[in-house]
């Protein structure tokens, strides 16, 4: 294992995260303190209300800690403006959502295209990288059509290979299958699992799927608000 | 940008129409009266400058005194003056028409039916004024142009106007229409006009050979339009034959300012006791008229912005709100806060150049039905109806401002809604439903 991959892509200390509801103090992160190895298949368990989806935020510069430090891919993410902070997660972050959240107005090509215009990305390496990543999840034949013309499974490809196309450093991922039924989530996890081992990128998912959660590399299990577990499993 | 801009106004293609069809009311309506205003404004100075020429020299204070006192206030060596502004290298190139006139009042009478009545008469070269009535600076008249009536010729001939024609019973005999049935037929239009500069008044014969229409109803009962040495001998009698003013037509409008300095300055060089004055001057009613008319723009214009404004903020807003987990999702890829605010800025700027463009098209249309509709009303002061007509030529700056001006206020409009989804928070906009 070089120096770059033994160095975590993802380390927290004491992060804390509190919100104001209303005048009342809500704490989602109670002094998070751990390190996420590169290039995993890492999960973030935990019931509801536990504090899974504010720190997939936190990880994914959305969000920032009330106290604590956070370090992304080697950047020290606190410190950063907004506009540098938006800028590395252009470049370095990439987001698969529950609800594909896909733009309707663009095609299946045009969506996975562009996260590579947004860094500038001259355009024939950019039409390249796109069908590419469309051929890898199996949608180079649905190129021109738009999201509502694309099945569940079929929107979540085109998020995955808007995730991937930009090469980024992690991949996170909240809830991915959770709007798909059981033959398709299991389709989308191996699809998932095979780019990650494809692309070496680094995946942090935060779920409840018993079917994602058996191919964790890394667990993180987290209960109102502080990781009570961390387990890892040899590959 | 451009094209997720464009998508997103297509999306919800029956809001984006409704927002679309407030500019294009707005655009059709500043257009057409955008095009009436210019009509009116190169109508008005066409007629002008075809009756009383770009300026006027005068003997200094006729202006103010002459009307009173002509024989004081008239340009004595007006034939010299004449050849020297003639002769004037940088006027020479500028004018069209140079021409002598007098303006004497009097009383018209016409001894065969017993009636008379006080008339304004101006004395012009028939040939000059002919010359000036083929002017047409912009274009508008289709060569339309009117003849004096008049014939150097044939100094004892006049034209009047129609109601003065009436008045003084010459109804029959200049084949107008609706004469009333007791007047009197006589053979020709005979009229004896007296006047005088002072002293005894002189008397002349003269035959009115026409009857035309003066426009506003005050010119129309006591304009006598006669030869220039008619209206000499009838003013000045057997005293020295002089002018009241020299009218001077140029070739274009633009011209004036140049014209008159060139003037000011022959007229200090060679010690000429004359002034010129400028159609604005000689007619102030012209720019009160058209600033009304500006003003009445103005006050449509900013009722037409105040209502796209509205109009396009609030479909705006319910984009933006729409729109929510979208703008967070962009903003979590890596879309800065300025790309949010841009997109939803070109996205109302692309509402409004599409309104503006499709007002601007059916204002033509309209412009076009409009003019061949034959539709006629009478303007204030009229005596007579005219032609309804919107003017198209040299209009392409009205329908530029109207299109950048409804564009830019679309735009600016959409600014405080793309200030509301720039400045959403990721995490907020990602949870949004």
């Amino acid at each position: 294992m070089s120096e770059s991959v033994a160095a975590p892509v993802v380390a927290l200390r004491d992060v804390v995260k509190t919100y104001d509801d209303e005048g009342l103090k809500v704490t989602a992160i109670n002094g998070i303190t751990m390190e996420i190895p590169r290039r995993r298949f890492a999960m973030i368990v935990g019931p509801s209300g536990s504090g899974k989806t504010t720190l997939l935020n936190l990880i994914g510069c959305i969000d920032k800690p009330s106290t604590g430090t956070i370090e992304v891919a080697g950047e020290a993410v606190g410190r950063l403006s907004d506009n540098k902070i938006t800028d590395f997660r252009a470049k370095n972050i990439a987001f698969i959502f529950q609800n594909f959240s896909l733009y309707p107005v663009l095609s299946a090509y045009e969506n996975v295209e562009y996260p590579l215009l947004l860094i500038g990305m001259p355009a024939k390496e950019r039409r390249e990288r796109t069908m590419g990543l469309l051929e890898a999840v199996g949608l180079a034949d649905q190129a021109k059509q738009r999201p509502n013309q694309l099945s569940g499974g079929q929107k979540q490809r085109v998020a995955i290979a808007r995730a991937l196309v930009k090469h980024p450093e992690i991949v996170l991922a909240d809830e991915p299958t959770a709007n798909l039924d059981s033959q398709t989530g299991a389709q989308i996890i191996e699809l998932m699992r095979k780019m990650q081992h494809e692309q070496e990128v680094s995946f942090i998912f935060a779920s409840h799927d018993p079917q994602l959660i058996s191919h964790a590399e890394e667990t993180y299990i987290i209960r109102d608000g502080k990781l009570v577990e961390h387990r890892t499993e040899t590959v | 940008m451009f094209k997720i801009a464009f998508r997103n106004v297509l999306r919800n293609g029956r809001r984006s129409l409704m927002t679309a069809l407030a500019i294009v009311v707005g655009a059709t309506a500043l257009v057409l009266l955008g095009e009436y205003n210019a009509m009116i404004k190169v109508g008005m100075e066409t007629g002008l400058v075809r009756g009383m020429g770009h300026l006027q020299v005068f003997k200094k204070g006729y202006f103010d005194f002459g009307s009173g006192k002509p024989a004081a206030y008239s340009i004595a060596d007006y034939e010299k003056a004449i050849d020297t502004i003639r002769s004037d290298r940088v006027l020479a190139s500028m004018i069209t028409v140079i021409s002598p006139r007098v303006s004497l009042g009097g009383i018209a009478g016409n001894a065969a039916v017993d009636k008379s009545k006080t008339f304004f008469g101006s004395g012009l070269v028939p040939s000059d004024k002919d010359q000036m009535n083929a002017w047409d600076g912009y274009g508008i008249t289709n060569g339309d142009r009117p003849k004096s009536g008049l014939d150097d010729a044939k100094p004892d001939q006049v034209v009047v106007g129609v109601g003065l024609a009436r008045i003084l019973g010459l109804c029959k005999p200049l084949k107008l229409k609706d004469c009333p049935a007791s007047e009197v037929p006589q053979p020709a239009a005979k009229l004896q006009l007296l006047s005088g500069a002072g002293g005894a008044p002189n008397i002349v014969s003269v035959t009115a050979v026409k009857a035309s229409g003066q426009g506003a109803k005050e010119m129309d009962d006591s304009y006598i339009g006669l030869h220039f040495a008619k209206a000499q001998q009838l003013l000045y009698g057997g005293d020295q034959h002089k002018a009241t003013a020299i009218v001077i037509q140029l070739k274009n409008s633009a011209d004036i300012p140049h014209a008159k300095a060139r003037l000011a300055q022959i007229f200090a060089r060679d010690k000429l006791d004359l002034e010129a004055k400028d159609f604005d001057e000689l007619y102030p009613s012209n720019k009160q008229i058209l600033g009304y008319f500006m003003a009445m723009f103005a006050f449509i214009g900013v009722v037409m912005a105040i209502i796209v404004g509205f109009t396009i903020a609030n479909t705006m807003s319910m984009s933006v709100m729409e729109r929510t987990n979208e703008i967070g999702t962009a903003r979590a890829m890596g879309v800065r806060r300025g790309g949010i605010h841009r997109q939803f800025l070109l996205e109302g700027a692309i509402l409004g150049g599409l309104g503006a463009t499709a007002g601007i098209a059916i204002a033509l249309g309209l412009t076009h039905l409009i003019n061949h509709a034959g539709i006629t009303y009478t303007p204030p002061g009229n005596a007579s109806p005219v032609d309804l007509y919107l003017l198209t030529k040299g209009t392409q700056s009205l329908l530029a401002t109207v299109w950048i001006l409804l564009t830019a206020i679309a735009t600016l409009a959409s600014i405080v809604p793309a200030n509301r989804a720039s400045r959403m928070k990721v995490v907020d906009a990602l949870r949004h439903v």
